[in-house]
């Protein structure tokens, strides 16, 4: 009997996880624990040496984290997983594990405000250089490319520009180039969009956005392909014995989760940004319910989109599933079930109505985060993005005015009400 | 022939593995998938040239696999593609009831052979992932196993 490909609304509750061996316990365990026994001292050899599966220290692996690294990858059709203690964390982690000192990076402009610093100012700070490019023209990406390039870098759907890349055209530049292409799947979320499907190699996730949900816990995970050839000349570190964990050959010895087990003995392991027993099953309950929480999402976002774009007191409506947004096209190809709940606007009267547009919502909540099941509101040019000067604002498409919604699950009437009574206040000086 | 339940009964059924290519050297692919099965319960038998005569894994390693005394169920190749045939030939003249090739290793004329003389075959694939995967372990690393299942696992595999 051939195995079963299972659909994603079935591996959302069982990836990852079957019954406790022990107990029989349905739901997963908590494995509150920082270390596990060695049943004796050739079993502790073993496991040093990677002979053996089997947990040390819960910095290295954990139980519970296990499952929902096994999880995430299996909804992102992936070969392995690794989860990190925030996406920050599974960001730095993925990118040390690929690039040193000397080392080329290009990626998209469109970033995370935080990822734009990791790259141009942390990684740099280590020797490892950004080219930054516009994304609309994936050309950009080969005009930047250089003999030191070790990865192509991008976020499926933009924050908060709200652009999608064309993720075919830069899996193959990628291919060509001989790097991986590794994309931050954040907003889509593996429910809209499984990136390593159209030929990205690894896939980043901050957990605490949609995957979580519910806005309550920290958590990053990276997801291998499992496709990518590091015994193409480019990178030595994955071919040859490790000096960062005696000897073994990553590639060689784990094959297609090579890249994983490097990112796991190597870099989590002396870096440490090790997720919590506690925060995997926080996640993991919000990974249960993804698609029934994404589909709403997805309508609700709708919903406001065509609110806004009709609203007097609107200047610009920025949503992919709008049939007016030159992203359009890319979102109807690689977000078929809906354009994620992410939107930005803006406000007429600049900045300062901008402001006096948050400050009057009445439920929906002005905080940095997105994903979360409320409804949540942000000014980015004063606050995620305030790092940045006016002008690399602008090239990461923040302007002045405008705001970032988080489109919630609450009612769709009562969002439209709020926003409708935020704008009114808004236009009062 | 590999989805999950032939894989599970394979590795159920058959308990002596004979080892053809085993490295002596504790960081080589071979060495590290032996050594993990000897510790899960089954037999190995090394068969090298290079060691006939020494013990590797405190196991006598043979020069072939028709100078093993004792049955073997199955027989997992770590040559090179274009070196399998042969291999299997002798598999199922010791009366072998696998052909396993590892990860890389992808003979389709020995896998054919195999099948047509009544072995099972399996073919780009680590005995020792398989393992981990089936019967527990290899999730610890975040492996995206594809077991799907309701049911308590009978015993514990590590």
């Amino acid at each position: 009997m051939p195995d079963r490909a299972f659909g994603i609304e079935t591996l959302c509750l069982h990836a990852g996880q079957i019954p406790d061996p022990a107990t029989g316990a349905r739901a997963a365990p908590i494995y509150q624990t920082t270390s596990f026994v060695f049943d004796s001292a050739d079993h502790a050899a073993s496991l040093f040496n990677l002979q053996t599966f089997g947990n040390v220290y819960s910095r290295i692996s954990n139980p519970t984290v296990a499952v929902l690294e096994e999880r995430v990858a299996a909804l992102e059709n992936g070969r392995a997983a690794l989860a990190c203690a925030t996406g920050q964390a599974a960001e730095a982690t993925a990118l040390l594990t690929l690039a040193k000192s000397g080392d080329h990076i290009v990626s998209a402009s469109t970033l995370y405000g935080g990822t734009h610093t990791l790259l141009g100012v942390n990684l740099q700070k280590l020797g490892v250089e950004t080219t930054f490019v516009d994304p609309d023209d994936p050309a950009n990406f080969r005009r930047a490319l250089r003999p030191n390039t070790k990865l192509l870098y991008a976020e499926t759907l933009g924050n908060p520009l709200i652009n999608i890349v064309d993720i075919e055209a830069l899996a193959a530049i990628a291919r060509d180039a001989g790097v991986p292409l590794v994309l931050d799947n954040t907003v889509p979320s593996p429910y809209l969009c499984r990136p390593l499907d159209w030929g990205a190699d690894i896939v980043l996730h901050s957990a605490t956005k949609y995957l979580g949900g519910h806005g309550t816990t920290m958590g990053g995970v990276i997801v291998e392909a499992g496709r990518f050839n590091w015994g193409n000349g480019r990178f030595p570190e994955f071919t040859t014995p490790s000096p960062g964990y005696h000897g073994v050959v990553f590639f060689e010895t784990f094959g297609d989760f090579g890249f994983t087990m490097k990112a796991r003995m190597e870099t989590m392991r002396t870096f440490g940004p090790a997720l919590s027993p506690m925060n995997a099953w926080l996640l993991l309950q919000g990974v249960e319910t993804l698609p029934v929480r994404m589909d709403r999402h997805c309508a609700n976002a709708l919903a406001v989109a065509r609110f806004l774009a009709d609203h007097p007191r609107v200047t610009f409506v920025n949503y992919p599933g709008l049939p007016g947004s030159r992203y359009h096209a890319l979102a109807s190809k690689y977000l078929p079930k809906g354009a994620s709940g992410l939107l930005n606007f803006g406000v007429r009267g600049g900045a300062r109505a901008g402001e006096r547009f948050i400050e009057a919502a009445q439920f929906m909540s002005h905080l940095a985060n997105i994903g979360d099941a409320k409804t949540l509101i942000i000014h980015p040019a004063s606050t995620t993005h305030r790092q940045m000067s006016e002008e690399e604002q602008r090239r990461a498409g923040v302007a002045p005015d405008m705001i970032r919604m988080s489109v919630g699950i609450e009612s769709i009437d009562d969002i439209l009400w709020d926003i409708d009574q935020a704008l009114q206040a808004s236009a009062k000086a | 022939m590999d989805d999950i339940n032939t894989l599970r009964r394979i590795l159920g059924e058959n308990r002596v593995i004979a080892v053809v290519g085993l490295s002596a050297d504790w960081h080589r692919p071979s060495y590290f998938a032996a050594k993990y099965m000897q510790e899960h319960g089954y037999r190995i038998v090394p068969v090298n040239p290079r060691y006939a005569g020494q013990p590797l894994l405190g196991e006598p390693c043979y020069a072939s696999l028709r100078d093993i005394p004792t049955p073997v169920g199955i027989v997992d190749v770590f040559r090179k593609t274009e070196d399998v045939l042969p291999i299997a030939e002798d598999a199922i003249a010791i009366g072998a009831k696998v052909l396993w090739q590892q990860i890389g290793v992808k003979n389709r004329a020995a896998q054919d052979r195999a099948l047509a003389a009544g072995l099972d075959a399996v073919m780009d694939r680590c005995v020792k992932i398989e393992h981990g995967r089936l019967f527990g372990g290899l999730n610890w690393v975040g492996v995206n196993t594809r077991v799907v299942s309701a049911r308590r696992p009978r015993g514990l595999a590590y």
